[in-house]
């Protein structure tokens, strides 16, 4: 109802105006003035306006960048992450020196040459020198700013140390992460969505699993073929034939996965983690490899400086290395309640807006014992 | 010449199915105003959503119904407003609305031609763009809702009827509609290019064009060759969608079910899109530009500074645009090395784009200046452009982009620079060429107020969302309270969505002045303004085939503004140059 009530204030507010604008139109008909006619007082008014408009908006960058500087995020927690940042504090001042000298000056201009019946404009069409210099020197400092920015981007995409990376993986799905450790090879084994099911959340594809799934499938066979022979009805029948049929394609499916993933992968899926939280020792370096099961996602970390997409059907990944514990960052924010977070930043569906994983950075020994307490793929499918 | 403007006409002939470019521009103006009011009424319920997440607000439930029980509305009904929200306002509002309303106007007008090099494909142009809107606007109803999947669709999202309610019939309509869009503007354009290089009158050469004219000209031609690639993908996504192709689809479990595609890309979708997209957004500009131009240099009784820079700056960033697509995409897990390309290339569109931003400035400096509404927002569209501008190059440049990609820092900055920018352009050009479309005036009052609720409550939408993105807060979000780190945002939030609402309230000014003034409006003269272009010399009357007699001859460029030896402070283009008159 009060909705109702503000919409009808607003249209009575635009009528009342149209109705005074009416009377000044009015007014000036009488006195023989063309309301649509720019005069000196006009141009007068505009032209203060935009000046004062120029020194407030001004003002009220200043204003919004002190009263709002301690919610932007707090330091990096990442070693590339500096190098973001500081590439970042310097394109920053620059734009912002560029803002500072090219606002105040449109709008002191316009305040400037505000129109007046008795002058006339100049009539300038060009200035060679002056074009070539405003062509040069931002073409001389995108220059210098690309040359900055593409050494830090190879700095970051640089993979020569990736040897000796923690190999852990991330993995996207409406709406949940869900993480992968490499366990003591380093090596994650081979996946598929086909060998999602039960707590296998990301489908590795493994022996153990292999055995699992095909128990599972091959005692549903079985009943389901007794269910056939004593089942009377035909209608009933034909359906439970087409799910047999399917049980067995998928075993079939099974089979030839397997068989085809080369040994030494199977090997290396027995001993991967499945667990949902994120947990990374700090000052190592982490190579985060992603994948999604479903849709687009993205894995956000904003204060790692480390985003990254998670797209079906496909491997991605990003390298960087952690250098403040969750502790050492709830020191640095005074926050003690501060979390690190791994939230979603791709568009996925309903619940995108909440999709969130738990990130612990910690040293290296209780990173160690947190990872021995879980269970690996092998003992996952005893 | 002769076939037009003697037959009888009916109100059929006249106002719907008319062949005449001024009526075709009206009907694409005022389609594209109403899409835009559907589209910022969509920004504000979802701005109210943000400013209080969670609490129940009758309103919803009352415009909403089953989509807000209770008042507290859907995520995927919030998702699908933030989709045709940009849906509407990048295609509908921004390039039909903004191309296609001002490109018919001014090309026969300014170049001296009677009409479109093909009337009838322009009325076609229309009716394509018509009913493409008809039917987006239809899946707006459905139950099912409309596409949810953010303006850019990206498969597999868009392509699975089970990933939400709105990759169903929603986006089978907006696909539908998408594909007639296209339609529409390359007829549109064709002719746009076409009626450009023929029909320009005597002595009217590329060089003595109106910036209008240059501008209009390479938006056209920038559609004709990206718009085709937005159907390829679309296409493409229709037969992932309906015909069990897997284009873009791979290795995909929703629903506990495994889907049997195997081998596409979703990447590949976004190269295609973005191919369009990024053009894309300087279609949306540049004709914004090209305005301005006009306007700046009319109403500040001085030539345009640098007139063969502003052509060239134009050419420039238009061929940029061609390949810098990957910008949008350096997270995506694209090759490194693609990325420093893009990079490289992104931020060489600074140039082009300081250059004309510089010129602007200097085209006021000495100037004498009128304050129209129109050149109000021009001056305007310089502001956002430099300030949205600038952010660009943070966002350009690949190692930045990993923080803020997809934050509000984006958002902030596409809507300061292409939404605001191209908005402000239109505004202008409405308040600028209102006596040529309706032979009446706009109300200067209700402009000027129009114009200063607009900018301030504009910045102060669109301003603070960049502390927002260096915060961290994604875009696409219901809301920012499942987070912690994201609870000292409110403030801003609401700050934004105030001024949001301010903003849009301020638009029904325009509106009043708009239809009131078509009808009761003060009569106009035939060169209000007292500018050059060829379109003031036409009759106030507006006739079919423009000028009741010949077609004037064109003997100089359009911007003898004050000059010297004069003896008022503008010359015609159809003015003949004086004994001894040296061409600018």
């Amino acid at each position: 109802m009060t909705e109702l009530l503000i919409i009808v204030a607003i249209v009575v507010a635009i009528i009342a105006i149209g109705q005074v604008v009416r009377i000044f139109e009015l007014a000036n008909k009488i006195k023989g003035i063309k309301e649509s006619d720019i005069t000196d007082k006009d141009n007068d008014t505009q032209g203060k306006l935009l000046l004062t408009f120029g020194v407030l908006f001004i003002a009220s960058f200043f204003l919004m960048t002190a009263k709002w500087n301690h919610l932007l995020l707090p330091v990096s927690a990442s070693e590339h992450g500096v190098d973001i940042d500081f590439l970042m504090s310097i394109s920053m001042g620059l734009i912002i020196v560029v803002f500072l000298i090219t606002q105040p000056i449109l709008f002191y201009f316009s305040y400037k040459y505000r129109g007046r019946k008795d002058r006339t404009a100049s009539f300038i069409s060009h200035n060679d020198k002056l074009e070539v210099v405003w062509t040069a020197v931002p073409a001389v400092v995108l220059t210098v700013l690309i040359i900055y920015g593409l050494q830090t981007w190879s700095n970051i995409m640089d993979r020569s140390d990736i040897g000796d990376a923690v190999v852990v993986e991330v993995y996207g799905q409406q709406f949940n992460w869900t993480v992968r450790y490499a366990g003591e090879d380093n090596n994650l084994g081979a996946s598929n969505v086909r060998f999602i099911g039960g707590l296998n959340l990301v489908g590795v594809v493994s022996e153990s699993s292999y055995t699992q799934q095909t128990a599972d499938l091959d005692k549903n066979i079985a009943k389901t073929k007794l269910q056939i022979s004593e089942e009377l009805n035909a209608n009933k029948r034909v359906k439970k034939e087409a799910r047999l049929a399917k049980m067995e394609a998928k075993k079939n499916t099974l089979t030839s996965l397997v068989s085809t993933t080369p040994k030494d992968l199977l090997i290396a899926a027995e001993d991967d983690i499945i667990v949902k939280e994120l947990h990374l020792p700090v000052d190592k370096s982490i190579q985060l490899k992603f994948r999604s099961q479903d849709v687009i996602h993205s894995a956000y970390l904003p204060h790692f400086r480390v985003q990254m997409n998670c797209v079906p059907g496909m491997n991605t990944d990003f390298v960087f290395k952690p250098t403040l514990t969750t502790e050492e960052m709830r020191v640095e924010t005074g926050n003690e309640d501060f979390e690190y977070v791994l939230l979603c930043n791709k568009i996925c569906g309903g619940a995108h807006y909440n999709m969130q994983l738990k990130v612990i950075v910690e040293s290296e020994e209780d990173y160690n014992k947190w990872l021995a307490e879980q269970t690996v793929m092998s003992a996952l499918n005893n | 010449m002769s076939e037009h403007g003697h037959h009888e006409e009916n109100f059929f002939s006249k106002y719907v199915f008319s062949t005449d470019h001024k009526m075709i521009a009206k009907q694409f103006l005022l389609t594209g105003m109403t899409m835009g009011v559907i589209a910022m009424l969509m920004s504000v319920l979802f701005r109210m959503q943000l400013a209080n997440p969670g609490e129940p607000n009758p309103m919803f439930e009352f415009l909403l119904g089953d989509w807000a029980k209770g008042g507290v509305m859907d995520p995927n009904m919030y998702l699908a407003l933030v989709t045709i929200h940009g849906t509407l306002m990048v295609f509908f509002v921004l390039t039909a609305g903004l191309s296609g309303t001002f490109s018919n106007l001014l090309i026969p007008l300014q170049i001296g031609a009677d009409d479109m090099a093909s009337g009838f494909i322009n009325a076609l142009s229309y009716w394509f763009f018509f009913i493409s809107s008809v039917i987006m606007l239809i899946s707006l109803g459905i139950e099912t809702g409309p596409a949810s999947g953010g303006w850019t669709i990206y498969p597999p999202l868009s392509a699975l009827p089970q990933a939400m309610p709105g990759s169903g019939l929603g986006m089978t309509l907006w696909l539908v509609s998408m594909t007639l869009f296209v339609t529409s503007s390359l007829l549109g354009g064709l002719n746009y290019v076409v009626t450009i290089l023929n029909l320009r009158t005597k002595g009217l050469s590329m060089t003595r064009l109106p910036l209008t004219m240059w501008a209009f000209f390479i938006t056209a031609i920038l559609g004709v060759l990206s718009f085709p690639v937005l159907v390829s993908a679309v296409l493409l996504l229709i037969f992932d969608r309906s015909f069990g192709t897997s284009f873009y689809l791979s290795d995909i479990m929703i629903q506990g079910e495994v889907l049997s595609n195997v081998g596409g890309s979703p990447i590949l979708y976004e190269h295609l899109f973005w191919f369009l997209g990024h053009p894309e957004v300087y279609i949306v500009i540049l004709p914004a530009l090209g305005i301005t131009s006009e306007i700046i240099s009319t109403n500040s009784r001085k030539p345009i500074f640098g007139y063969r820079a502003m052509v060239g700056s134009i050419i420039g960033i238009a061929f940029l645009s061609f390949i810098v697509w990957a910008h949008h995409m350096f997270i995506t897990g694209m090759s490194p090395f693609l990325g420093s390309v893009f990079t490289f290339t992104t931020l060489l569109i600074a140039i082009p784009s300081a250059v004309k931003s510089f010129n602007y400035i200097t085209t006021l400096w000495k100037g004498n200046l009128q304050f129209t509404p129109a050149m109000l927002f021009s001056i305007g569209l310089v502001s956002t452009f430099i300030t949205g501008g600038l952010t660009g190059i943070i966002l350009g440049d690949s190692a930045l982009d990993i923080n803020v990609h997809d934050t509000y820092f984006v958002v902030g900055h596409f809507h300061i620079v292409m939404g605001l920018s191209a908005i402000f352009g239109m505004l202008a050009g409405v308040y600028h060429w209102f006596p040529k479309m309706y032979g009446r005036m706009m109300n200067k009052k209700l402009g000027y107020a129009h114009f200063w609720l607009t900018i301030v409550s504009a910045y102060g939408t669109f301003f603070p969302m960049h502390y927002l993105g260096l915060a961290g807060l994604p875009r696409r979000y219901y809301s920012n309270s499942a987070f912690p780190m994201f609870d000292g945002l409110q403030d801003i939030n609401q700050i934004v969505t105030f001024c949001a609402v301010l903003g849009a309230a301020a638009q029904f000014i325009f509106l009043y002045n708009f239809f009131y003034s078509i009808f009761r409006g003060e009569e106009a003269v035939q060169n209000p303004w007292k500018s050059n272009t060829l379109e003031w010399t036409t009759p106030v009357e507006r006739i079919h085939g423009n000028w009741p007699g010949e077609i004037p001859s064109v003997y100089r460029w359009p911007y003898d503004y004050s000059k010297p030896g004069a003896d008022q402070d503008f010359i015609p283009q159809n003015v003949p140059l004086k004994e001894g008159e040296e061409e600018h």
